[in-house]
C-alpha cells in the first residue's frame, strides 16, 4: 500500500479485506461507514492510518467481555460440568480432548463423557484423546441415550471427585429439530445434578454466513456461554464471530490452532484483529 | 432486509415496471443486488466479480422479450449463467477399463470423507459392483476405526491392515489395498484420506504420494456446504496438490445457501458430482445444478 491518499480504491481494499475475511455483507458496510464517518472528524489522510482506525474499530466491536472458563470445582465438591455443542465435524471432540489437557496441566482432575453415540467409533476417538491426555472417558453403549451417559460422566465425576467433566456431544446440523431437541435433553437431564458451567459452542473457522444462523439456533436450545473458534491454523479467518458476538453477546473464549494436543489457546482481540486484516 | 433475489430485484426495478428494456443503468442498480445475495450466499468475491461481469456483458446485448418484464428477464440470465458454471456437461463416474477402479478422497477436516466413503460404497453395491474401502488416514484418532464401523454399515467390505492413531504409512497402505484388491477380486477401491489443509505442505504431498501411488480413475475433492470466502483459496490448494477430477458437496441438508458450489466449479472448473445430505450411508445424491442454483439464490 504505497498510495498518499484515501482514494476509492483504498475503501474498496478495506472492504475486500472484510468480506473475504467473511465477516459478512451488512456488518462490512456498517464498518465502512463508521470508518468514512470517523475519517471525515479526524481528518484521517493516508490508508496507513485508515488501517489503523479499522483494527481499533475491528477490536472495538469484538469488544471487551469476560472469556474467563468456569471450569472449577464447586464449593460444595461438585466438579464444574462443561458441554460441547455444535454441528457436525466442526472440533468439538478434538477441543474436549485439547480442553482436557490445558486443566490436567493445571494439576486438575477430568472426566470426558461421550454423549455422542451416534457418530461412527466417535466414543473411542473420545475415549483416545482421553488416554492421550490422562483423563477417564465414560461412555455407553452404541446408540444408546446420550442423555443418560452425560448424566452418568457427572455422576462418575462426582464420585471420583474430579474438578471438571468435559461432555463431548453429536454434531447436529441445528436444522434438526429432533436433534436439537435430543440435546436439549442432554442438558436438562445433566442439570438434574447441578446447573451446567459452560455451554461452549465450536465454531469452524472455514463457516461462512450459516455461521451466525447456528449460534442463534444452539443459543435458543441450550443457551450458549463461550464460543471456541477452531481450524483457525488454516487459511480462513473465522470473521463471522464478529457478527455473533455482536448480535448474542456470546464471547468467544478459545480457538483451535491445529489437531495436537497443544493447539489451543486463550481468545485474543487484538491478535485475531490482526490475522483478520493481515497486519 | 430482502430474502430472495426476486425480492431485491423487484424492489430495485419498482421505478422500472412496464419499461420492458433494461438500460445500462438498471443493469447496474441490479449488479449491486445480485452481489450482495450472492456474497450472502457465501460465494467468493472474486467469483461474485467475474459473474456479475459475465451477467452484465449478457444483460446488455440481451434480446427484448415482451413476456418478461426487466427483474424477470435479469433473474432468467442469472439463474441460466448459475446453473451453466455449475452444469457443465454431466459426468458419471470413471469406471477403469481394466483392474478394479480407484476413487480417492481428499479435502478439509471434517468436510465429510469418511463418510461418503461409506455413501459410495453402499451406492456402488446397490449398482453391483464390490467396493472395498481403505483407511489411509492414520492420523485421527480412531479414523480407522471410523470407517471400519462404516464399511460395517454400509455392508461393504474394508481394508485397514495399519491401526492408525499416528502408526502406519498411509502411501503404502494405499499401494497395498490395490494389490489386496486385485486378489480378492474387488472391483471398485475408495480410498479415505486424514483431512488436511491446504497451505500444509507437508500433508498436502503425502496426498500427492497417495495418489501417485494408486493412479486413481477419481479423486474426490469433498467441500462442506457451510463453508464461506475460504472456498476458493482451499480449493485451488487442492487442485494444484492433488489435481482433484470431481466435487462433492457435503452437508447440504443443513440450510446453508451454499455459495461454495459457485466458487468451486468456477474457480476449478471441475464438475460437482454428488451431494452429500445427511449422515447415514444412502443419505446421497446426484448433484442437480438447478436445484443448487434456486438455492444460492434463495428461490
Ligand atoms: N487444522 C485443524 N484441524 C482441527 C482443529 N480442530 C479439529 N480439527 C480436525 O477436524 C476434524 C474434525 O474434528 P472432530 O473433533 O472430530 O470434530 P467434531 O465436531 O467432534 O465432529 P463430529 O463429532 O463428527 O460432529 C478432525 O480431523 C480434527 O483433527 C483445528 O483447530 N485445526
Ligand atoms: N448432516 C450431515 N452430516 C454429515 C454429512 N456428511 C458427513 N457428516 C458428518 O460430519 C462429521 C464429519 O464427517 P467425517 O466423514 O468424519 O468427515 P471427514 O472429512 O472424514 O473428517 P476428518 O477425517 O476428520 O478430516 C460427522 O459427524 C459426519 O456424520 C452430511 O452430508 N450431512
Ligand atoms: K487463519
Ligand atoms: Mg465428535
Ligand atoms: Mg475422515
Amino acid at each position: 500500500l504505497s498510495r498518499e491518499r484515501l482514494d476509492e480504491d483504498t475503501w474498496e481494499e478495506i472492504e475486500e479485506t472484510l468480506l473475504v475475511a467473511d465477516v459478512g455483507v451488512t456488518p462490512t458496510q456498517e464498518l465502512v461507514d463508521r470508518l468514512r464517518t470517523r475519517v471525515k472528524v479526524l481528518g484521517t489522510r493516508t490508508p496507513e492510518e485508515l488501517r489503523g482506525l479499522l483494527h481499533e474499530e475491528l477490536v472495538t466491536l469484538i469488544g471487551e467481555a469476560d472469556r474467563s472458563l468456569k471450569t472449577a470445582k464447586h464449593e460444595d465438591g461438585r466438579p464444574a460440568v462443561v458441554l460441547v455443542v455444535g454441528v457436525n465435524g466442526v472440533g468439538k471432540t478434538t477441543t474436549s480432548g485439547k480442553l482436557g489437557r490445558v486443566l490436567v496441566a493445571d494439576g486438575r482432575k477430568v472426566v470426558l463423557g461421550a454423549a455422542d453415540t451416534f457418530r461412527a467409533a466417535a466414543a473411542d476417538q473420545l475415549q483416545t484423546w482421553g488416554e492421550r491426555v490422562g483423563a477417564a472417558t465414560v461412555r455407553g453403549p452404541e446408540g444408546g441415550d446420550p442423555a443418560s451417559v452425560a448424566f452418568d460422566a457427572v455422576k462418575e465425576g462426582i464420585a471420583e471427585g474430579a474438578d471438571t467433566v468435559l461432555i463431548d456431544t453429536a454434531g447436529r446440523l441445528h436444522t434438526k429439530t429432533g436433534l436439537m431437541d435430543e440435546l436439549g435433553k442432554v442438558k436438562r437431564v445433566v442439570e438434574k445434578h447441578g446447573p451446567v458451567d459452560e455451554v461452549l459452542l465450536v465454531l469452524d473457522a472455514t463457516t461462512g454466513q450459516n455461521g451466525l444462523v447456528q449460534a442463534r439456533v444452539f443459543a435458543e436450545v441450550v443457551d450458549i456461554t463461550g464460543i471456541v473458534l477452531t481450524k483457525l491454523d488454516g487459511t480462513a479467518k473465522g470473521g463471522i464471530v464478529i457478527a455473533v458476538q455482536r448480535e448474542l453477546g456470546v464471547p468467544v473464549k478459545l480457538i483451535g490452532l491445529g489437531e495436537g494436543a497443544d493447539d489451543l489457546a486463550p481468545f485474543e482481540p487484538a491478535a485475531f484483529v490482526d490475522a483478520l486484516i493481515g497486519d | 432486509m430482502f430474502d430472495t433475489l426476486s425480492d431485491r430485484l423487484a424492489a430495485t426495478f419498482k421505478n422500472l415496471r412496464g419499461k420492458g428494456r433494461l438500460s445500462e443503468a438498471d443493469i447496474d442498480a441490479t449488479a449491486r443486488e445480485i452481489r450482495i445475495a450472492l456474497l450472502e450466499a457465501d460465494v467468493a468475491l472474486p467469483v461474485v466479480r467475474a459473474f456479475i461481469k459475465q451477467v452484465k456483458d449478457r444483460a446488455l446485448t440481451a434480446e427484448v422479450s415482451g413476456a418478461l418484464n426487466p427483474a424477470q428477464q435479469i433473474i432468467k440470465i442469472v439463474n441460466e449463467e448459475l446453473i451453466s458454471i455449475l452444469g457443465g456437461e454431466t459426468r458419471r463416474v470413471r469406471f477403469a477399463k481394466t483392474g478394479p477402479t480407484v476413487i480417492m478422497l481428499a479435502g478439509l477436516q471434517g468436510a465429510g470423507k469418511t463418510t461418503l466413503a461409506g455413501k459410495l460404497g453402499h451406492w456402488l453395491k446397490s449398482q453391483k459392483h464390490t467396493p472395498l474401502l481403505v483407511a489411509c488416514d492414520l492420523q485421527r484418532p480412531n479414523a480407522v476405526t471410523q470407517l471400519n464401523v462404516v464399511a460395517d454399515r454400509a455392508g461393504v467390505a474394508f481394508f485397514g491392515p495399519e491401526p492408525g492413531n499416528g502408526v502406519g504409512d498411509p502411501v503404502k497402505v494405499a499401494r497395498d489395498a490395490i494389490e489386496y484388491a486385485k486378489q480378492k477380486q474387488y472391483d471398485v477401491v475408495i480410498v479415505d484420506t486424514a483431512g488436511r489443509l491446504g497451505i500444509d505442505a507437508e500433508l498436502m504431498q503425502q496426498a500427492a504420494d497417495i495418489r501417485a501411488a494408486v493412479d486413481p480413475d477419481e479423486v474426490l475433492f469433498v467441500v462442506d456446504a457451510m463453508i464461506g470466502q475460504d472456498a476458493v483459496t482451499t480449493a485451488q490448494a487442492f487442485l494444484e496438490g492433488v489435481d482433484f477430477t470431481g466435487v462433492v458437496l457435503s452437508k447440504l441438508d443443513g440450510d446453508a445457501r451454499g455459495g461454495a458450489a459457485l466458487s468451486v466449479a468456477h474457480v476449478t472448473g471441475r464438475q460437482i458430482m454428488f451431494a452429500s445430505n445427511g449422515e447415514k450411508v444412502d443419505d446421497f445424491d446426484a448433484f442437480h445444478p438447478d436445484r443448487m442454483a434456486s438455492r444460492i439464490l434463495g428461490m
